[in-house]
């Protein structure tokens, strides 16, 4: 007590400071691998009920979900206790089982640029329908009260219920690529009605989705093997 | 990976997402020294500069923590690297260019507490951007500091000649003025679209 | 400069209070406006950035002042930085922990708490100075302060953007929502109106005083 209040001693050995800086080092250190030991599991479980909630949502009719991870052509489910983040490169997608152990189909994430930033979505590839069946904005900064309508506009979301992504014979792309077309003038089960005043956010969405069903369709249609095996 | 055109992501984080005007990040020495034009500008490169490189520095950590799997020791280490980014680049300024370590003089060592860095840091590694994008993010991010500090001061120097209440004088009319370039700035989101 | 032992008897009340309103870290000393500004869309979030800001605060304050007689000078910023951001990474896994909607709506700002101008400040002018229960008390004043300025935000954006308070619908349906609140530059004005407001009341408080003195 007395040292710091008397005027600042003249020189502080070395040893001092590499003495305090070590033990507040192993004291932070510690705290933080014992918060996250805590932490951990709560945390891995908390992330695998909001993904299972995600799923469900949408692919209708699932009760139970199983994570694949794409190797080469090939899907194979995820190893039994790998890390809840996809290391990098690795893509996965979500099978969703009927009650039954029926496989419903496969929900995807996927990402591009809305109007304020990047959009991030889900969405369930239904291999019955051979359609989209499910839509869900995991994140978006869109403006709220316009752009944000992506998230919760009932009309908007009926777009999803059933969104055409067939192939073409060769089976390489989908015949009709998604479109997104003004508000009420959705003709084809391909196209998307966007919402009036938020033009930019219903492009982006519909831009980002027909990115990612080209990338997928090719490789998800004669790969429905590999989920059903699994069960 | 992440996919994003360079482009975007320098329009991205130098307009659309501000750090200063839609992040809320660097209010203080935004608040702080955007009084004159001049020492405003001296700031932003100063800032941009220090993004550039605990950018890289970030860039490294992450690296480096996903190798030895210690995830939780990532904002431990960002603040250390930021505070020592920020010591080394005053010193080593202070040796090459004495000019320029007094145009910048006291700007430096604030640095280090300005959220926009930590910030930066965090966002990009959150957005997986490869090391090319996470040099075109910083530079973008300091051009967007830069031209908030630089705008702010050319406003406030006109106001400091204009009679207002006393009780608007101050910190509560730098807010204001804030918020109406805030919304000036929301005009251009979409561009990155 | 020594407030120890039985000396902070008298004056811990005192403590607490002053971060509440005569030092009101976001109102009087303009300090953490980044969280300040960015997490008050809605009170909320509000509430949850305070409270966690509050922990850090405290626990900082603690450790700080319960080994600063083993830290010597030169290295006492690199151990409070480490300390806080030590307390950081524990909120942010709790808050993950917790409600993992919260933690994606409060974003990068927990970890940001690291940089928030207030708790390094405290631990730097007082934790660093004082005994450790007059520090927790400091850091829990400050906390509440700082958690109060929040919900101030808080509390007028989201009633005025969203029409609602805590999520609960306040205006009949026909109320045309605010949508600028809770947009960034919602934030420059709310919080531009409570200084305002703040300065008014201190405007009036000098002039009762003194009405010849100059107004601060």
């Amino acid at each position: 007590m007395s040292e710091m209040t008397t005027l600042a001693p003249p020189e502080v050995p070395t040893w001092r400071m590499y003495r305090a800086m070590v033990g507040v080092g192993l004291l932070c250190g510690l705290l933080i691998v014992t918060a996250f030991q805590v932490t951990a599991p709560i945390i891995a479980r908390n992330r695998a009920a909001a993904l299972q909630r995600a799923v469900f949502e949408v692919l209708p009719g699932a009760a139970s979900s199983k994570t694949f991870v794409r190797q080469g052509d090939a899907f194979v489910p995820l190893p039994e206790g790998a890390s809840d983040t996809p290391a990098v490169g690795e893509e996965r997608v979500y099978a969703g089982f009927a009650e039954g152990g029926d496989l419903i189909g496969v929900a995807i994430e996927a990402e591009g640029m809305g109007y304020a930033d990047v959009i991030k979505v889900l969405y369930g590839y239904g291999f019955r329908e051979n359609a989209i069946v499910g839509f869900k904005v995991l994140e978006s900064k869109e403006t709220p009260g316009l752009g944000d309508k992506i998230e919760k506009d009932p009309g908007f979301r009926e777009n999803f219920k059933a969104l055409d992504v067939s192939l073409d014979p060769a089976g390489k792309e989908p015949v009709h690529p998604i479109e997104v077309v003004p508000h009420g003038t959705k003709t084809s089960p391909w196209q998307i009605d966007a919402i009036t005043g938020a033009t930019i956010s219903s492009k982006a969405t519909g831009s980002l989705l027909r990115k990612s069903t080209a990338y997928w369709m090719p490789l998800l249609a004669p790969r429905r093997g590999d989920f059903e095996g699994s069960r | 990976m992440n996919q994003d055109p360079l482009w975007t992501i320098f329009i991205g984080a130098c307009l659309i997402n501000n750090f200063v005007l839609a992040y809320f990040l660097g209010i203080c020495p935004f608040l702080g020294v955007s009084g004159k034009i001049a020492t405003a500008s001296r700031m932003g490169a100063a800032v941009t500069f220090v993004m550039l490189v605990s950018s890289v520095c970030a860039f490294g950590i992450q690296i480096l923590l996903t190798q030895i799997g210690a995830p939780y020791l990532k904002l431990i280490s960002f603040i250390a690297v930021i505070a020592s980014t920020v010591q080394l680049v005053e010193m080593f300024v202070k040796k090459m260019s004495p000019a320029l370590f007094r145009a910048l003089g006291i700007f430096l060592p604030l640095i280090t507490t300005n959220c926009a860095i930590l910030g930066l840091a965090l966002f990009q590694t959150n957005k997986g951007y490869g090391i090319v994008q996470c040099l075109v993010y910083a530079l973008g991010a300091g051009a967007g500091f830069t031209l908030a500090l630089v705008l702010m001061a050319g406003l406030r120097e006109r106001l400091d000649l204009v009679r207002v209440p006393d009780v608007v004088q101050g910190t509560a009319l730098t807010l204001m003025v804030a918020g109406i370039l805030s919304v000036i700035f929301m005009g251009f989101a979409g561009l990155g679209g | 400069m020594t407030t120890d032992g039985q000396k902070n008897q008298p004056s811990s009340t005192d403590e607490f209070i002053k971060g509440l309103w005569r030092d009101n870290p976001v109102f009087v000393q303009v300090l953490g406006m980044c969280p300040t500004l960015a997490v008050t869309n809605t009170a909320q979030n509000a509430l949850a950035m305070g409270l966690a800001t509050t922990f850090v605060l405290v626990m900082s304050n603690i450790v700080v002042s319960s080994i600063r007689n083993f830290i010597p000078k030169q290295v006492r910023i690199a151990t409070f930085i480490l300390v806080i951001a030590t307390f950081v990474t524990i909120v942010d896994y709790a808050i993950q922990a917790i409600s993992l909607d919260l933690h994606k709506a409060l974003g990068a700002f927990i970890a940001l708490i690291v940089v928030n101008c207030v708790i390094l400040g405290r631990a730097e002018a007082f934790a660093s100075k004082n005994g450790v229960a007059a520090s927790a008390l400091d850091g829990l004043g400050m906390g509440f302060g700082f958690t109060f300025a929040l919900l101030c935000l808080g509390v007028v954006r989201e009633v005025l953007g969203n029409g609602a308070l805590f999520g609960v619908h306040v205006f009949p349906e026909r109320f045309q929502e605010w949508v600028i609140m809770i947009l960034p530059s919602g934030g420059f004005f709310t919080m531009g109106a409570w200084l305002l407001v703040f300065n008014a009341l201190k405007k009036r408080k000098a002039n009762a005083a003194g009405p010849r003195e100059e107004a601060a």
